[in-house]
């Protein structure tokens, strides 16, 4: 046994029964900030420990069943950055909210508990626990406003539409075990190497795949992501955005590129044409958009399709491109969510037409948006920029040219809706007329976002380097 | 054996078609615990005598009585016409069956390992072995599950004050 494999989650459970512990001793403690603030400083030492965990072996709690491997701690290590930044931008959001303030940071825990596990999960049933946890925890998350009714109308929408995928993923995954016998990853993979294509297992295929994309919204069964990204606290948003999506995928990575291996070919053709779908319908509704969260939905639906070309790829250099895709979206969309955040505080309303004016009320915030944007349409010198070219390289260079071009001719679209959203916010009058209150620790989150997204885009280096590591000792 | 089997799988059908055909509510709701019973009796003849219990004690015995009890303490209306179908009728019937039939095709022609893989538990200890050393994360992160489900219910359940 070894204990280390768990540390981090053991860590983040811990706090969260402690959030919730404290939060029924001291009433103060539920219904003020305090918790968040010690989420905050939980969540940063927790990052600093899992700086120290030995990264570059792999290990295993009890069997093989869980593993911590590099690609477990790296997505570990985003899950918990992203739960910093949510709980930053919580901490002047929840105002309105004063009652349950405590179990609002107890559950991002749990959530965050849940991503571990789906990103260290080596079998499938520990796989399906994960997900479940972390989906239990998004729609009470999602529901928090609880006087808001399209916040209720979200977290029902999410619960229904989570459990049928749910239904299906199980449905899958039944298949897998009656035609190999075996849960655990690398058995079944054993199994499928000698074994034959049978039509049950393009079933399986097929269901594991819906079961998964419902996670990362792959168009057709993203239906749910506009809606619920519109209904939930906008901190909550950004989670499902960036955390929630991140989990789906390293369960896409370790069953696709681990599992699945020896079935590229019935696969394939099955991702190729779900991901231009993802990118078509992603991109062309995001310009109909007039709410900037259903925009920001839309155009995170966009960017799962282009993640998928490194998956597509199905190279090491594509694993590598998606890794470090990932990490440059976090901080792009968390900077654009906080800059959501900093509008619904000041103005109550988040479309995009109350942007107009913003360069005059506050220009912090503006340049916030800005760089955000830019690096979500990849214009350089943000990091937007040099992730999707990493993936349209290594794209290309697997021999889909086409499909290249077709997601490069889609994202200049996309440039052309984020810079209707640019030009908004730098023309126009606003009725708003005082300077914007943008507090604290939503500067803060703001100002280590866009750094960061600058950062990467200018000196991508080290993040490349890192990223690469990683896919190398998962191949 | 296996007449055992058909008929136990006679039944399970029968009640589950029932089940979304009935327009009252909690008639469905009596039809779905008749299929319960009858997964249970498919249970027993797997020799999974233990998930055979369990079935009855908590889909039967919890899930069931809580879903009537849900459906009489929040129903408005005549009880009677509290479950019609809605207009995708044909549709949902015609793709329902599309799916069935190629399942059913698929299923049939897949060959699928055998004899069986592996044995199933026998006994609890067997099982209560799986849960606490194999599956040690799942039984955990199980627990805490139930535990988000309690504090979710009381977070959405709770009038605000």
């Amino acid at each position: 046994m070894n204990i280390s494999a768990v540390s981090l989650e053991l860590a983040s459970l811990s706090l969260g029964l402690l959030t919730i512990i404290l939060g029924l001793i001291f009433p103060s403690f539920r219904s003020k900030n305090t918790g968040g603030y010690l989420a905050i400083m939980g969540l940063i030492s927790m990052l600093i420990g899992s700086l120290y965990l030995p990264a570059s072996n792999t290990q295993t709690f009890i069997n093989t069943f869980y593993v911590q491997d590099s690609l477990a701690l790296f997505f570990k290590q985003l899950f918990i950055v992203v739960a910093i930044f949510v709980n930053a931008m919580s901490l002047r959001y929840l105002k309105p909210y004063t009652k349950n303030r405590g179990d609002y940071f107890a559950l991002t825990f749990f959530a965050l508990t849940g991503m571990m596990i789906m990103a260290s999960a080596a079998e499938f049933i520990t796989l399906y626990i994960g997900l479940e946890l972390m989906t239990f925890t998004f729609v009470l998350l999602t529901t928090y406003k609880k006087q808001d009714l399209k916040s209720g109308e979200a977290g029902l929408k999410y619960l229904l539409l989570s459990a049928i995928s749910s239904g299906v993923l199980l449905y899958g995954l039944s298949l897998i075990y009656g035609l190999t016998g075996k849960l655990d990853f690398s058995a079944i993979s054993t199994v499928f190497s000698i074994g034959s294509v049978s039509p049950l297992l393009v079933w399986a295929i097929i269901m594991v795949l819906s079961g998964l994309g419902f996670k990362i919204a792959l168009v057709p069964f993203h239906m749910w992501t506009p809606d619920v990204y519109e209904g939930a606290p906008t901190p909550i948003t950004a989670f499902l955005a960036v955390g929630s999506k991140a989990a789906g995928f390293v369960a896409f990575i370790r069953v696709f590129f681990h599992v699945f291996a020896p079935f590229t070919s019935i696969f394939m053709p099955l991702l190729i044409t779900l991901t231009v779908l993802t990118l078509l319908i992603g991109n062309l509704i995001a310009l109909a958009q007039t709410h900037l969260k259903r925009f920001l939905a839309y155009s995170s639906i966009a960017h799962v399709g282009y993640i998928l070309l490194g998956v597509i790829a199905y190279s090491k250099l594509g694993l590598s491109a998606i890794l470090f895709y990932l990490m440059l979206y976090l901080f792009a969309n968390i900077g654009a969510f906080a800059g959501v955040t900093a509008l619904v505080i000041n103005t109550g309303h988040d479309r995009i037409s109350d942007l107009a004016g913003l360069w005059k009320c506050s220009p912090f915030l503006s340049v916030i948006f800005l760089i955000s944007l830019l690096s979500l349409a990849g214009i350089p010198p943000t990091a937007g920029f040099i992730g999707k070219f990493y993936l349209f390289t290594e794209a290309i260079h697997q021999g889909y040219l086409w499909l290249a071009a077709l997601a490069l001719g889609l994202s200049l679209v996309a440039v052309y809706y984020y810079l209707m959203v640019i030009r908004t916010l730098l023309s126009g009058t606003s009725e708003e007329t005082q300077p914007f209150i943008i507090p604290f620790s939503l500067r803060l989150v703001m100002i280590v976002s866009a750094a960061m997204t600058i950062g990467i885009g200018i000196w991508p280096g080290p993040f490349t380097d890192l990223a690469l590591n990683i896919a190398q000792s998962f191949y | 054996m296996i007449i055992l089997f058909y008929l136990f799988s006679a039944i399970l059908l029968a009640f589950a078609l029932g089940t979304v055909i009935s327009t009252n509510l909690i008639h469905s709701a009596l039809l779905m615990m008749g299929s319960f019973f009858a997964v249970a009796g498919l249970y027993l003849l797997l020799q999974a005598d233990y998930l055979a219990m369990v079935q009855i004690l908590v889909y039967v015995g919890a899930i069931a009585i809580l879903l009537v009890f849900g459906v009489m303490l929040t129903r408005k209306g005549s009880i009677e016409e509290s479950n019609l179908p809605n207009r995708y009728k044909t549709i949902g019937l015609v793709t329902a069956l599309g799916l069935f039939g190629l399942l059913a095709r698929s299923i049939t022609y897949t060959r699928f390992p055998s004899p069986p893989l592996e044995s199933p538990p026998q006994n609890i200890i067997a099982i209560a072995q799986a849960f606490l050393l194999q599956y040690i994360v799942a039984f955990e992160a199980l627990g805490i599950l139930l535990l988000i489900a309690i504090l979710g219910a009381i977070l959405i359940g709770k009038e605000p004050k």
